[in-house]
């Protein structure tokens, strides 16, 4: 832990302070106190913060309100397209009951699905992103504490992850991967198997990044005095790792939590467009965006809206994170 | 140096040789009977029973394996099966070395369709490449000798939003909106450069090389910002300055150079990685490329492509990550190869 300069500089200004004073002026913040404090006078990233605040209650409130039947996602409202499966009225169809218009075809409410449909897309990034993160700081932890053979085989298991073709095999393994969910772990309904295998096929693929930043911290916490006293009072390794080690390191992981969800967020849209993933009736982003993509001449708005609410949480997450880790980094200035 | 390259290039084969060996492990545990995938859906069972024999999945995936790297260093002859060539000698298929297999779905050997869509991946993934380099450098300086300003913002604001957009989007926006109801921009449909030259190449290629770069404008804009930034402040920049370099030389010449590095390290990737297949790109275009022979070849359980795409895409990432490496010890004398 580095002290403040400055903090230094009042003791020797001010040689007539009683030590009550000085701990009253200075106030001796935690590293976590300043960066908190360096956070809110960053309008932007606050901002980001309580965008990112509204789509997680908005995602965790959707299921309660498909329940009490405020969004309905799956009702259809043909009444209210015209003979050629176009909303009826202005704008796609909006009006009071359907704020953001209706989805052409058979006339689901647009803004239903958009919402119950962030809802799944969140959750599926959210998981992979968990996925990802456990096994990228386990095996980061590991591979900077152990050292030696241990450390350059995941090196080399890193390697080989980052040469395979991501995209590519996420989508050729997708038929044999549905097929094990399926048989070997008994997931019948189509729609769980699909989401299982694109959270845990996102999360295998995207751990090397996580692993390397910690691999790097751990370098140069496992020569700290902390952890040799560790050592020395015969503390086991696991509890090395875990309770000595990995307290340290919950900036990096907050950082890349952040960044590495809107990337999910995208991928599953990305995935969805290809075929693969969670299907109707069931909405995520991607398929409602993936669906929008044939009315795109004819239904601007009805088209533009799932990529808009894509953007905004890929924006908001990105400038949150990028928010924590200039407020986490004593050396940022802006 | 080049005991570094060359151990480099070793390890790059060892990773390529279980890169395939895992593709093949992965595809041969599936619950598929990849002879009859591969008849198609009228073959009868002595049909798929010669279908097996020909491409060789009568055997292990190890042994499989074993054969598919001894076809890349010796070539092969199919079908695999002896007997089954002495039979019927008309339909011998020579796959020279470096064979990467047969496709049976295209009835064409994998080094073919691999060459036959690579020039339309390349073409496009270098274009990209040029095209967000040069904006993405651009702004990025525009945007750190004007921090703070309107313009600044302006410019990373814009870029992050052309990011956050998914690629589909933008990409069928620009199909449906900028090229179909207002008619800017011609239709494009790939030509390859001896078919109507470098104008028509260009042309065909500027709409889906530019919406691919837009997804990597962003960092780099931001990359090429913060290292100028860091540059700027630097007591060696003031020494230039204040030995009465032009501003423009001091920008570009030792501005510039600290953000050489990273920049060389993310195109360089970001290059490896799109050679293996611009697949939203290629997909929305209809673009025959790697990413599209991928989407059919996976659609299709063609899995000889799907192999083939794997190995070629991986030596790309392998081989630029190597190329990176030995490039940082050029760009930066400080850097030691060991």
């Amino acid at each position: 832990m580095t002290v403040p300069s400055s903090d230094l500089d009042s003791h020797q200004i001010d040689p007539t302070a009683t030590p009550e004073t000085v701990a009253g002026e200075v106030a001796s913040k935690s590293p976590t106190q300043l960066a908190l404090s360096r956070l809110r006078k960053d309008k932007l990233t606050m901002i980001s913060a309580v965008v990112v605040l509204l789509f997680m209650v908005a995602a965790i409130a959707a299921p309660f309100l498909v329940k009490f039947g405020v969004l309905d996602p799956y009702g259809t409202n043909t009444d209210l397209l015209d003979e050629f499966s176009y909303p009826i009225g202005k704008f796609g169809g909006m009006s009071g009951n359907h704020w953001l218009g209706l989805e052409p075809g058979i006339g689901r409410d647009a803004l239903s699905r958009l919402w119950y449909g962030t809802t799944f897309s969140l959750f599926i990034a959210i998981s992979a992103t968990m996925i990802a993160m456990v096994l990228g700081v386990v095996l980061g932890i590991v591979s900077g504490a152990a050292g030696g053979w241990v450390d350059m085989v995941i090196g080399r298991i890193i390697d080989l992850t980052l040469a395979f073709p991501q995209t590519l095999m996420l989508l050729a393994l997708s038929t044999v991967g549905l097929a094990f969910i399926r048989e070997t772990v008994g997931i019948e309904s189509q729609n769980s198997s699909a989401a299982i295998y694109v959270i845990v096929v996102l999360g295998i693929f995207g751990w090397t990044g996580i692993a390397r930043i910690v691999r790097g911290q751990v370098l140069s916490i496992r020569e700290r005095e902390f952890v040799e006293a560790a050592k020395m009072m015969g503390a086991s390794r696991r509890r090395i790792y875990f309770r000595e080690i990995l307290p340290n390191l919950w900036a990096p992981i907050l950082v890349t939590f952040t960044l590495m969800m809107p990337a999910f967020v995208s991928a599953e849209a990305a995935l969805s467009f290809l075929g693969i993933g969670i299907g109707e009736p069931t909405p995520t982003l991607g398929n409602v965006l993936t669906l929008s993509l044939s009315y795109a001449d004819t239904e601007f708005l009805y088209f533009f809206f799932p990529a808009l609410l894509i953007a905004i949480i890929v924006v908001s997450f990105n400038l949150l994170g990028d928010g924590v880790r200039d407020a986490l980094d004593p050396k940022a200035q802006r | 140096m080049w005991a570094y390259a060359a151990r480099r290039c070793v390890i790059g084969v060892v990773l390529l040789l279980t890169l395939t060996l895992v593709t093949f492990m992965l595809f041969f545990a599936a619950p598929v009977n990849q002879a009859r995938l591969a008849c198609g859906k009228i073959c009868n069972e002595q049909q798929i029973a010669v279908t097996e024999k020909a491409l060789g999945y009568d055997k292990p995936f190890y042994a499989q394996w074993g054969s598919f790297v001894r076809g890349v260093v010796e070539g092969r002859k199919y079908p695999l099966d002896p007997e089954l060539r002495a039979a019927a000698p008309e339909i011998v298929t020579d796959c020279t070395a470096p064979c990467l297999g047969y496709s049976q779905f295209n009835a064409k050997t994998v080094n073919e369709l691999l060459t036959e869509a690579a020039p339309v991946t390349i073409s496009l993934a270098v274009l990209a490449v040029v095209i967000w380099l040069f904006f993405g450098v651009l702004l990025g300086i525009m945007s750190a000798i004007t921090k703070g300003s309107i313009i600044d913002r302006g410019i990373v604001g814009l870029t992050l939003i052309a990011f956050a957009f998914p690629t589909f989007f933008i990409a069928v926006f620009f199909l449906k909106y900028v090229v179909v109801k207002w008619g800017l921009l011609a239709y494009p449909a790939y030509t390859p450069i001896a078919e109507g030259g470098v104008g028509a190449w260009f042309g065909n290629l500027f709409l889906p090389s530019f919406t691919l770069a837009l997804v990597f404008l962003a960092s780099y804009v931001r990359i090429t910002r913060a290292f100028v930034l860091e540059s700027l402040s630097e007591d060696y920049i003031r020494t230039a300055r204040a030995k009465g370099l032009k501003g423009r030389t001091v920008l570009f010449k030792h501005g510039l150079r600290a953000a050489l590095t990273p920049l060389v390290t993310m195109t360089g990737l970001d290059f490896a990685g799109l050679l293996g297949g611009a697949i939203i790109t290629e997909r929305v275009f209809a673009y025959p490329g790697l990413g599209s022979l991928t989407v059919d070849a996976s659609n299709a359980w063609d899995l000889p492509t799907i192999i083939g795409v794997v190995l070629v895409a991986g030596a790309f990432v392998i081989l630029m990550n190597i190329i990176v490496d030995i490039a940082y010890a050029f760009i930066d004398p400080r850097v030691r190869l060991g």
